[in-house]
């Protein structure tokens, strides 16, 4: 029974030019956790459970956003006296379209690392590194945009501790790019072990890790993205 | 299905058997012994020991701390500390004795002991649980190298803003108490990951989730308090960070800041961590009681969601700690309500340790005078708990000595004392020899003394009026002699401590004078870590035993008469394990997670002093990182008596756990599983 799996095993995979149909789905479980108490591997369930933990992360930094976002404008203390001015907000000089733009660059490159951990299960290596390449890149431009937004804020007077708005936007939005900066370089981890040959399909599963992370930045995004920059 | 379990899981399946070596451009460590086997183990078991050790170093510096404390406070008007060397040593005491102390010390049983109640060979991630330890060491470390570098925190543990700002505290303490705590709050997070996963997945065939062992059920609720309240410390001391070190201005009124962010980020985290601290001694109980009570804890389901419950309404009423900071009627009303509720599952716990003593044959061993100790102490610390949720009543005690009271009433006589029982009680399980009962007695009846005579007067002191955190009061304040009770007892708490350590001490080196094992299964226990002979061997488990109760060891050991008494029907030796499987594949040893360690506190001294200091710690963290990528979590090298040509890889290895742990085929393979493997199971 068990020399017959081996050898089913053996012939399905690594085969590149196979139909996909024909590739043994049912026992890609070797790698997949099939021997663990959930039958979810160790890593996968690790990578859900740590983002969990980011999701408080991002809140945490969302409702301080929140709470300054409005802070510039007269600030009183405990009596109500006014102990201080604050004049320009930085949601008031948010440019909707570019980020618009870069956010649809982001978004976009959830749809290719979908296409990425397709390739990697059906073990197709060469889209595999296209679409690795393509979630990079497309990351990059995010982060450029985003590094472009900032310098333009900075430009026009607005810096990190200008006044506590643009701390907070700074620092929410920092973050997220530092999220997304160490998912483009998990992404060419990834890449370049794929093209070293290191990548074999035994491992197909650290994609769709790498690809859990990545699209729990983008959404990630999308809350910011909402939450910051349209809602008034 | 067994066409998978055939295989292990690390094994290539495309054919190309011939592997790439890893890119190691670095040996691996080999040694299992001495002290490298210490500095680069990744064996759950040494890396609890090691928690424990360092717990304990950090109690002994937290305890002189509290000893200055009580005694600059013995009578009025002292000049034993300044003004300022006593707002920092008072921070110090809080920082430590929770952060440093309290919470690793947790750690330190629940990475010895949670695998082996589930019946695992290893957490999931060995590697990243070493690095967990070393994190917080290195992290404890930075911490206190505060002292010698210009002064330690002095803001409180809580730290409130405007208070912890340049303007009123310039010294670089509260940096060093921002940048510590991030760097232990990265190792209290992974080792959440890592825990989870663990308990999750790497469950024993047949322990389901209502068979498992209390402590591993209150540490599993615990790690997903850390899991979700730990991010948002993050955030908060990021934010203080900001602040100090890079000119923003989130906590500065002056300037637009709000001070109540900080109350309500410290709190959203400060309160789950009360249970932190103290759930998972809950569950040290649970073990303990039955075990010398001769009876199957009381409400095994009702403990369960009990803890649970006592996990998800902790995070709902954090604002009970800021009742006088104005937040106005509606807030106090919804948190004062919440904290008056959850008193409702502690009190289940309570009541059901109290039942499960009920007409049992009591042992009066000295765990279990610890653990009865803390139904007693922790029942007051409750009740006078419940007190502050009376928000009228509460804005009279806060910053008093009542509160002080309160705390120590659960802290000290809730976490630590179940500790020190877990301590007497694990000791066996863990170096192979009992403590000496009749000096844990002493030490128990002094510590009893001393607690209560240090903590019980602090409710007068407080109700009398006095302040925390004041650092002498004048002669005329009626103060004298309580604080002097107060402090007579904290000497007596010293002396207890002085007799554990003696204790410790003496059965030490009885044992190396005569290295013999106690008998397994000392206690005549019950759950699933006593089927491990004592001290455990590496591999933990010959074969992966199948579980099929809640309490496994006893009933492998008792069956029932008609009258449900428990009858003898296997001997302890029969039960327990030899412990002399050979051939088990376990993590091997690795730098990495020392090095990565090694440099975060690097880090943090750049980001204080200067940006030079930084840069060798990046290139730490870089080489680490890549060391451990590119490192199989299982040496391919270290020798073994089988042949797998796969388990190198690379570092991100599959999954993976034992063989056939699936329920299913679990009967027929334990019987023939006498080598069974961990290989490839383990990443961290």
């Amino acid at each position: 029974m068990a020399d017959t799996a081996d050898t089913a095993l053996t012939a399905n995979v690594g085969a590149f030019d196979e139909p996909f149909h024909q590739i043994d789905f049912a026992h890609e479980g070797v790698a997949a956790g099939h021997q663990t108490s959930t039958g979810i591997s160790n890593e996968k369930l690790g990578m859900w459970t740590f983002l969990g933990s980011e999701c408080l992360l991002f809140g945490a930094l969302i409702s301080t956003y929140l709470l300054y976002k409005n802070r510039p404008g007269t600030i009183t203390n405990v009596a109500g006296e006014v102990v201080g001015q604050v004049h320009d907000r930085i949601s008031e000089h948010f440019d909707i379209l570019f980020t618009s733009a870069s956010s649809f660059v982001l978004l976009a490159s959830s749809l290719t690392m979908v296409f990425a951990v397709v390739a990697a299960q059906r073990n197709d290596a060469p889209r595999l590194r296209l679409w690795l390449g393509t979630t990079a890149g497309l990351g990059a431009v995010f982060i450029g945009g985003q590094v472009y937004e900032f310098t333009a804020f900075v430009r026009e007077g607005f810096g990190f501790t200008t006044n506590v708005s643009t701390s907070a936007f700074f620092t929410l939005t920092g973050f997220h790019g530092v999220h997304v900066t160490i998912g483009i370089l998990m992404l060419l981890v990834l890449l370049a072990l794929s093209l070293k040959g290191r990548l074999p399909f035994t491992k197909s599963e650290s994609v769709e890790i790498i690809g859990l992370y990545w699209h729990f930045v983008d959404v990630v995004w999308i809350v910011i993205f909402t939450i910051v920059y349209l809602i008034k | 299905m067994a066409l998978v379990t055939a295989r292990t899981p690390l094994e290539l399946t495309s054919g190309d058997n011939v592997q790439p070596q890893p890119l190691g451009v670095f040996a691996r460590p080999t040694a299992t012994t001495g002290i490298k086997g210490w500095l680069f183990s990744v064996d759950h078991k040494k890396v609890g020991i090691l928690y424990g050790a360092a717990s304990l170093f950090f109690f002994l510096t937290g305890g002189v701390e509290a000893l200055l404390i009580r005694t600059q406070l013995a009578r009025p008007g002292q000049k034993l500390l300044s003004a300022d060397l006593y707002n920092q040593v008072f921070t110090m005491h809080g920082i430590t004795m929770i952060f440093l102390v309290i919470m690793p010390m947790i750690a330190a049983f629940t990475n010895y002991l949670m695998p082996l109640q589930i019946g695992a060979r290893d957490v999931a991630f060995p590697r990243l649980n070493a690095f967990s330890f070393w994190c917080f060491l290195f992290g404890a470390l930075f911490l206190n190298s505060s002292w010698l570098l210009g002064g330690g925190p002095d803001g409180g543990w809580f730290n409130y803003a405007p208070n912890s700002g340049l303007l009123f505290s310039p010294s670089h303490g509260i940096d060093f108490y921002a940048l510590g705590l991030i760097i232990t709050g990265i190792a209290s997070s992974v080792s959440a990951v890592n825990l989870i996963v663990t308990t999750i997945n790497l469950r024993a065939p047949g322990m389901t989730w209502s068979r498992m062992p209390m402590f591993t059920w209150m540490s599993l609720v615990v790690q997903f308090l850390l899991l979700f309240s730990l991010p948002v410390i993050t955030v908060a001391l990021f934010l203080l960070m900001l602040d100090r070190l890079f000119g923003s201005s989130f906590f500065n009124t002056a300037l637009g800041g709000d001070p109540m962010v900080w109350q309500h980020l410290f709190w959203i985290f400060g309160h789950p961590e009360v249970y932190i601290l103290v759930l998972p001694v809950f569950g040290i109980v649970s073990e303990i009681l039955p075990v010398f009570a001769r009876k199957p804890l009381f409400g095994y389901p009702f403990m369960i969601f009990s803890g649970i419950a006592i996990g998800f309404m902790g995070f709902g009423v954090w604002a009970h700690h800021m009742f006088a900071s104005g937040m106005g009627p509606m807030s106090v009303t919804a948190f004062s309500l919440a904290t008056m509720f959850i008193a409702v599952p502690t009190g289940v716990k309570v009541l059901n340790w109290t039942a499960t003593i009920y007409g049992g044959k009591l042992k009066f061993t000295t765990a279990n005078l610890f653990s009865m100790g803390l139904i007693a102490m922790f029942t007051i610390g409750g009740l006078s708990g419940v007190t502050h949720a009376f928000a009228p009543a509460d804005t009279q005690q806060t910053d008093t000595y009542y509160i002080v009271a309160h705390f120590h009433y659960v802290i000290f006589g809730g976490s630590l004392l179940g500790m020190f029982g877990g301590m007497y009680f694990w000791w066996p399980k863990a170096f192979g020899y009992k403590l000496r009962e009749g000096l844990g007695k002493w030490h128990f009846w002094i510590m009893m003394i001393g607690f209560n005579l240090t903590f019980g007067p602090m409710h007068i002191l407080g109700l009398q009026g006095m302040s925390r955190r004041i650092f002498t009061y004048s002669a005329n304040q009626g103060f004298d002699f309580w604080n002097m009770a107060a402090t007579i007892g904290a000497f007596i708490i010293a002396v207890s401590v002085a007799i554990f350590i003696w204790n410790v001490w003496v059965c030490y080196r009885d044992h190396r004078r005569n290295p013999v094992a106690c008998e397994p299964d000392p206690w005549d226990a019950r759950s699933l870590e006593w089927i491990t002979p004592c001290p455990t061997p590496v591999h933990n488990f010959d074969t992966i035993p199948v579980v099929s109760e809640v309490d496994e060891v006893w009933h492998r050991k008792y069956g029932h008469d008609e009258a449900g008494r428990p009858v003898p029907i296997a001997t302890r030796a029969e039960v327990v394990q030899k412990g002399d499987a050979e051939g088990v594949h376990l993590p091997s040893p690795s730098y990495w997670p020392i090095v990565l360690s090694a440099g975060l506190p690097l880090i943090g001294y750049g980001l204080i002093f200067s940006l030079a200091w930084a840069i060798p710690g990046g290139i730490l963290v870089l080489v680490a990182l890549f060391g451990w990528v590119m490192e199989p979590s299982t040496d391919p090298d270290a020798g073994h008596h089988d042949e797998h040509p796969s388990d190198a890889a690379d570092g991100g290895d599959a999954a993976a756990e034992l063989e056939g742990s699936e329920e299913a085929e679990v009967a027929d393979q334990a019987e023939d599983a006498k080598t069974v493997e961990l290989e490839g199971a383990p990443v961290g």
